[in-house]
């Protein structure tokens, strides 16, 4: 029977989680790296037990730690994350320019082909890549140098780079989300990028309603299987592109409220996808204090609330944009972690929902690996 | 030999004792410290100071003798009592938050 590992990353360590495949009794080991924030710790495709983590803290900055054997040791790898030549400038919240400085790192994405090869998503916002397992850090410096690179801005979290997408049918092709910038996306490996926003509405921050950049886009998603078409969760807004990312049109529909920041897709159903609303920009918690999860078949417009399993009243807790993940069993598992420290999972697409953990730190990612 | 006492989570990440020896002899500055210790233990560059402008990290304290030895340049020579082994230089995570 397979074995499930949910790789948990939170503000005060990372925990693994793991299962057989009825996904009903867990063991939870952890925390590792106690006491630092840990943004991301993921796994690559091709080698499960190869795993990559980011560990950081205001103190002592960033620190890349991998693992061969899926979590039993670690070891720091190179943390140094220098941008290619000049620095440049991009725009702080005051509207003045501001160079861009290297913070810590949001988001890891492991090559589908190679172990050693892995793409780092920065604050300031950049896209780096390593292909010697972590070792050392080169900048695919043509996105921060787009034309209008100048003109970026940082969200209320920080000028993040945090999803990082590639297209399971073409290798050169990959997307990229920055907040508050936008989508971009390369059909040249990373050489060359361009702004993929048409269609997004951000009337509350850009005046201009044609504007290539300035969007706050959340979280992107896609179904391998059809890799043209795309989710996103935006700040406001869930939409949809049926021709990678060349045009957007909105898919809300019945949702609560379009607010949020997760986005995920089935792993069997290409038009089946989850979102978790939250009430506002200004308040970060579920609407009327009621965790639900909303799934759509029809890939957007008719939502369903989930909620069998999940708490109906006075929950007020969020799930941060990397902190939502699928697996690949079947029926698909889906998986969550809260901002109150608890990470839930459903065997069954999200019919039942039952509480993995409890009284984790602050969950700030979740990943899930089925192993033979 | 100078004796370099660090913060718990430096500490763990370098897989050191409570405190940490380097072979210098001479009446070292506390660049030179850096140096010898990001030399000895490689897994601790970028936590301690930048990268790239070798600045010291914001919150990043350095005590010497009872002495704050955090604003002075890295050409400062530590004091012989730390040269000698007698006392540690000590790097410290400063106090934040509430």
């Amino acid at each position: 029977m397979s074995t499930v590992r949910l790789l948990v990353g939170t503000c005060k360590g990372a925990f693994i989680l793991t299962s057989d495949a009825t996904r009903r009794q867990w063991t939870v080991d952890g925390p590792h790296f106690g006491g630092w924030e840990i943004h991301h710790v993921t796994g690559s495709p091709v080698d499960p037990d190869r795993l990559y983590l980011a560990q950081w803290t205001e103190w002592f900055g960033q620190v890349i730690q991998r693992s061969n054997d899926g979590g039993k040791t670690w070891a720091p790898v190179g943390n140094a994350f220098a941008y290619d030549g000049a620095v440049g400038t991009h725009l702080w919240y005051d509207g003045t320019p501001h160079p861009w400085e290297f913070k810590r790192v949001w988001h890891l994405e492991p090559s589908p082909t190679d172990p050693d090869t892995v793409y780092a998503g920065v604050e300031d916002a950049a896209l780096f890549r390593t292909t010697d397992g972590g070792n050392s850090w080169h900048e695919l410096s043509g996105l921060r140098r787009h034309d209008s690179g100048p003109q970026w801005q940082p969200g209320a979290g920080g000028m993040c780079l945090h999803t990082v997408l590639q297209d399971p049918s073409d290798p050169n092709r990959m997307y990229v989300a920055i907040s508050a910038a936008g989508a971009f996306r390369t059909d040249d490996g990373g050489q060359t990028w361009r702004p993929i926003n048409r269609g997004l509405k951000s009337p509350d921050m850009i005046a201009d309603p044609e504007a290539e950049v300035g969007h706050c886009v959340h979280r992107l998603a896609l179904h391998p299987s059809r890799p043209d078409v795309l989710f996103m969760q935006k700040h406001w807004d869930v939409m949809r592109s049926n021709d990678a990312g060349e045009s957007w049109h909105e898919v809300s529909g019945n949702l609560p409220s379009d607010f949020g920041f997760p986005i995920a897709v089935h792993a069997h159903e290409p038009n089946t996808v989850y979102v978790v609303p939250i009430t506002s920009e200004s308040e970060h918690y579920p609407p009327d204090g009621k965790l639900r999860v909303y799934r759509s078949r029809s890939g957007g417009n008719d939502w369903e609330a989930l909620t069998r399993g999940l708490p109906q009243q006075n929950c007020y807790v969020n799930v941060l944009r990397d902190a939502m993940t699928v697996d690949t069993l079947e029926p698909c598992g889906i998986y969550f972690g809260t901002t109150g420290g608890q990470v839930y999972g459903s065997p069954d697409g999200g019919d039942t929902w039952t509480p993995i953990v409890n009284d984790l730190p602050r969950v700030q990612s979740v990943e899930v690996q089925v192993l033979p | 030999m100078i004796r370099v006492a660090l913060p718990t989570h430096l500490r763990v990440l370098a897989q050191a004792a409570d405190e940490v020896r380097l072979d210098l002899t001479h009446q070292a500055t506390i660049g030179e410290v850096l140096d010898a210790l990001e030399t000895a233990y490689p897994m601790l560059r970028g936590t301690i100071r930048d990268h790239v402008t070798q600045r010291r990290r914001p919150f990043v304290r350095f005590f010497a003798c009872a002495q704050d030895l955090s604003l002075a340049s890295p050409d400062t020579r530590l004091p012989s009592d730390v040269t000698n082994g007698t006392e540690p230089f000590v790097v410290v995570g400063a106090m934040a938050g509430g």
